[in-house]
């Protein structure tokens, strides 16, 4: 499976985007060349330079040193909120698959209001009130991004519960729970795996728009659109302060995106978008 | 029989009016698949006389549909292409024409009927539009005398109604009928030739019988040649003067009839008709032949029935046979029936 | 078609019910009350004067009281006063913001769809041509990118660097003194940016779903049936297949409303146009309930419109959902 993905050009790079990013993140103490919240007085709003690659932002901290650390934020959340919504969304999928009637009804009556709504319009009241940090912004974004999850979930167990070994097991004394995690679950799995994977991409996205517009990630704490944020109040003096965090999202969001499809090819072909 | 085989020069034109209407040589159509080039049909000989009916049987897979595609050059580039051959209609090859010619062919000459009522029709335009389009098409008719003419082919195939069932959509049509309005469609512009890939295959068995009733007619009073693929034995039996029997892309077997369902030469033959039950029935799996068809990308050398023939000798494993004559305008692709064919005459 | 119609309409009053009740919940439970804000400011507040505040407000009542009471005065239209200093009624503010927010909406829309539409069906009809493969890319990376620095870079490219456009509001201080040609170009000149940067970003998604569902529709039967009859290929395309490759992207359009709503809040902060989205930004921040809230209620009426605007168009290019 592995060799299926590297053989896909498009899906071996991005598979290899998201390596670096994970090295970057994890090797942000090493790597960066200054303490992201020191501030360089002689070098404010500095650019690009030997001293510092990626220039220095308002307070003249170093911006590469602050894009790295950012990018700890951008894979925590991706990663996080996918996985509050995956848990959240497998759990509500596989109840309202398994029991079916009046709990499946309202299940997925309660689905498409969540989709009906503008998801947007929540994640900024909620930020807002609840005062934006890191963990709320993770909590936020996986609570309402599970509705995709659940359905598929809910299909499979669906399916599973109408074909006739379920009913076999039943008669051998199985408890039908058990038939539904060992069966129905592993089989979801897959597309499940790849909507975690896309989802990633557009947990960072949302994140950094929050952070952007300032309710998101706080100052100190550097995440790459909150350092876009002071590139937009310096837009004709500091461009690498607009440039470099923006590039960074494009080529993590690319990244993600692209392991994703590439995964899905692998795993389901018969998914394939040509 | 040694009569009949000092006319085997002649013996391709039997049963029909002596002329050839559809002349198909070295046939032969690829696809890139990812399990590599896929020949599905690979050399196919034969022909269709004018007001013949000719058909064409063979198992699964065989490449029958993808013959009649190649025939009308619909087969779906870039996956699909046709590699070799000639297919003449009336001394004009097709596979020289340009693009624009060839759709003066599409539906005017040759006309095709697909195996599925169900999806061949197209749900969100009006069955009477669907005929119409061609009939303007190709007959140059204004829109208003195109759907009259939409109407009167509606009525020809004994649609009830056919006014008010023109202007209806397809979903509101049984898949008996959605035949029905795909076999009018066809005649519409008056073809030579149609192609009826496995016409009854998705409908009832009742069903079924009226819908080759109807064909059959038509094809009769209009005076054209019928194509007609299938897998049922006894519709072949029933409405074909000449049968053609496909084997991994290739034809293995042809001649009239009454004469290869009495004496079939080829063992695939043999074997197939030893299948049917009783002639008449449905299709019948082919239980009685082991094996399975190789596979299409990767084919053995000699001749391709060799693994699961019960008549092989050492040579079958290098001679792949090519399509012989053996008289009374029968051909075959064996050599172990070519030579007893030969020491009979 | 009208009782379809009135059958749908019946069938949002329970949606919107759940989301008006979600969106409560979700205000009240957050911890923060606009007094606290108000009193915060000012430290002399005594309780006596945060009772008031509390009181005026129907802070002192149970939720489901709160909650009672409000929708009760949703249903007479009135979504209560601002808490903000004018103290207007919220609905007038919506009601001035609304329009900005759908005109541009509209806009963008109409502008992603007549491109998406025909980039779908041209790199669909020429699966991979050189004009497939450079869109397959582009559509990689238009929706890797996000927006809002797309939005940076080109008012920083196109109104700091070139000066060529203006980078925010909807007019400029002159207007009043313009022509009235002059007025109309000072508008599409504000529009090009905020429009065309929301047009680019959305294109991506949906000339992919439109050039997959062609490819689906062009590998159908009926398609085959069409070249079989000679039509050339300019036919089966727009005449046989279009139209049922657009019935999917109906379904998507309406689905991908709500995200349109959302990105108009980053869309209208950025270029400080003074829509719903703007409103609903500082509205949140200020802590100002009953415009949120009133906000919410109106995306999701919106939303829940153009599903039905969608199911409509659905049924209209469909004749199989049609009753005869
Ligand atoms: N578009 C395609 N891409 C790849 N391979 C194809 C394609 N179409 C047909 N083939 C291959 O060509 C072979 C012949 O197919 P064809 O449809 O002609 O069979 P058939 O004889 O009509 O069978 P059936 O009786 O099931 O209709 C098959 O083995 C199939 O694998
Ligand atoms: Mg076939």
């Amino acid at each position: 499976m592995l060799r299926r993905l590297l053989r896909n050009p498009l899906a071996a790079a991005g598979g290899l985007i998201v390596l670096a990013l994970f090295a970057a993140a994890a090797g942000a103490p090493w790597l960066a060349p200054y303490d992201p919240s020191d501030f360089d007085a002689a070098y404010v709003l500095d650019g690009p330079s030997v001293r510092h690659l990626l220039g220095t932002d308002g307070l003249g901290r170093d911006v590469l040193s602050r894009m790295l650390f950012g990018a700890r934020v951008s894979l925590m959340v991706g990663f996080v909120s996918v996985g509050i919504a995956s848990l959240v969304g497998v759990t509500l999928g596989a109840v309202a698959g398994y029991f079916r009637g009046v709990v499946d009804t309202v299940l997925m009556r309660f689905v498409d209001v969540m989709l009906t709504f503008p998801t947007f319009f929540l994640i900024l009241a909620v930020i807002a009130y609840l005062d934006a940090s890191i963990w709320n912004i993770m909590l936020v974004i996986g609570l309402t991004s599970w509705m995709g999850v659940c359905r598929l979930v809910r299909a499979e167990v669906l399916s599973l519960r109408e074909r006739d070994f379920l009913v076999a097991a039943e008669a051998l004394g199985m408890k039908p729970s058990r038939v539904i995690l060992r069966h129905a679950l592993p089989n979801a799995m897959a597309p499940v795996f790849v909507a975690g994977i896309l989802g990633v991409a557009g947990a960072i996205l949302v994140e950094s728009a929050l952070s952007f517009l300032g309710i998101g990630v706080q100052p100190p704490q550097p995440s790459w659109g909150n350092i876009l944020t002071e590139g937009k109040s310096t837009l004709g003096v500091a461009w690498w302060l607009s440039v470099c965090p923006g590039l960074a999202i494009l080529i993590t969001v690319l990244g993600y995106n692209l392991l994703g499809e590439g995964l899905r090819d692998v795993l389901d072909p018969r998914l394939r978008a040509r | 029989m040694s009569k009949v085989s000092t006319v085997s020069d002649v013996s391709d034109v039997r049963g029909t009016n002596g002329k050839r209407l559809l002349d198909v040589r070295g046939l032969a159509t690829a696809f890139d698949t990812s399990e590599g080039i896929v020949r599905a049909v690979d050399g196919v000989d034969f022909h269709v006389g004018e007001g013949e009916t000719v058909a064409l049987v063979g198992e699964s897979g065989c490449g029958k549909s993808v013959t009649a595609l190649s025939i009308l050059r619909l087969v779906q580039a870039p996956a699909g292409r046709i590699v070799a051959g000639r297919i003449e209609l009336a001394g004009v090859n097709l596979l020289e024409l340009p693009e624009a010619e060839m759709r003066k062919v599409r539906g005017a000459k040759i006309a095709m009927i697909f195996q599925e009522p169900m999806t061949s029709l197209n749900p969100v335009l009006t069955v009477g539009y669907q005929i119409a389009e061609a009939v303007r098409l190709h007959r140059g008719l204004s829109k208003r005398e195109a759907w009259k003419e939409a109407v009167r082919v509606l009525d020809l195939v004994e649609i009830p109604d056919a006014a008010e069932r023109a202007a209806g959509y397809p979903h509101q049509l049984s898949g008996g009928m959605r035949q029905r309005v795909m076999i009018a469609m066809a005649l519409s512009c008056d073809p030579r030739l149609l192609i009826a890939d496995e016409p009854t295959t998705a409908l009832d068995v009742t069903i079924q019988a009226q819908i080759l009733e109807l064909l059959d007619s038509l094809r009769a009073r209009l005076g054209m040649a019928l194509l007609l693929i299938t897998h049922d034995l006894g519709v072949v039996a029933e409405r074909a003067e000449r049968v053609l029997v496909m084997y991994a892309g290739r034809v293995i077997e042809e001649g009239p009839v009454d004469r290869v369902f009495a004496e079939p030469h080829h063992p695939y033959t043999r074997g197939l008709l030893r299948s049917v039950p009783r002639l008449g029935r449905e299709r019948a799996p082919l239980a009685t032949i082991p094996g399975v068809v190789p596979k299409l990308n990767a084919l053995p050398a000699g001749c391709r029935f060799r693994d699961r023939c019960d008549a092989a000798v050492a040579e079958c494993a290098s001679v792949d046979p090519a399509l012989e004559p053996l008289g009374e305008g029968r051909r075959v692709a064996c050599i172990v029936a070519t030579r007893r064919g030969g020491l009979e005459s | 078609m009208l009782s379809y119609l009135a059958k749908r309409l019946a069938g949002f009053v329970p949606l919107l019910l759940g989301i008006s009740f979600v969106s409560f919940l979700v205000m009240a439970m957050a911890p923060g009350t606009p007094v606290d804000l108000m009193t915060d400011l000012n430290p002399k507040a005594s309780p006596e004067a945060r009772e008031r505040l509390e009181k005026f407000y129907g802070l002192d009542q149970p939720l489901y009281v709160q909650y009672g009471l409000w929708l009760g005065r949703i249903v007479q239209g009135d979504l209560g006063t601002s808490f903000s200093r004018d103290r207007r009624p919220v609905l007038d503010k919506i009601a001035e913001a609304l329009p900005i927010t759908l005109f541009l909406n509209v806009l963008d829309l109409a502008l992603i769809l007549g491109l998406a539409i025909p980039i779908g069906i041209y790199s669909a009809a020429r699966q991979y041509s050189l004009v497939d493969r450079a869109t397959t890319v582009f559509v990689f990376i238009g929706f890797a990118m996000p927006s809002f620095w797309v939005a940076l870079l080109a008012m920083m490219l196109f109104g700091e660097q070139l000066g060529w456009l203006p980078i925010s509001g909807l007019r400029s201080l002159d207007y009043d003194s313009m022509s009235a040609l002059g007025q109309i170009g000072d508008r599409v000149r504000h529009l090009i940016l905020p429009v065309g940067i929301a047009a680019l970003t959305g294109l991506a998604g949906l000339s992919r779903y439109m050039r997959s569902s062609m490819l689906e529709v062009l590998r159908q039967d009926y398609i085959q049936t069409a070249r079989a009859k000679g039509l050339s290929e300019t036919v089966v395309v727009y005449r046989h297949a279009l139209r049922n490759a657009l019935l999917p992207v109906v379904t998507i359009l309406g689905l991908s409303i709500p995200g349109l709503i959302g990105g108009s809040v980053i869309a209208e902060t950025i270029f400080a146009i003074p829509g719903m989205g703007r409103l609903f930004y500082t509205s949140v921040l200020m802590r100002d309930y009953p415009v949120v809230m009133g906000i919410t209620l109106i995306g999701a009426v919106l939303t829940l419109l153009g599903n039905l605007l969608a199911d409509l168009m659905y049924v209209a290019v469909d004749p199989r959902l049609r009753k005869r």
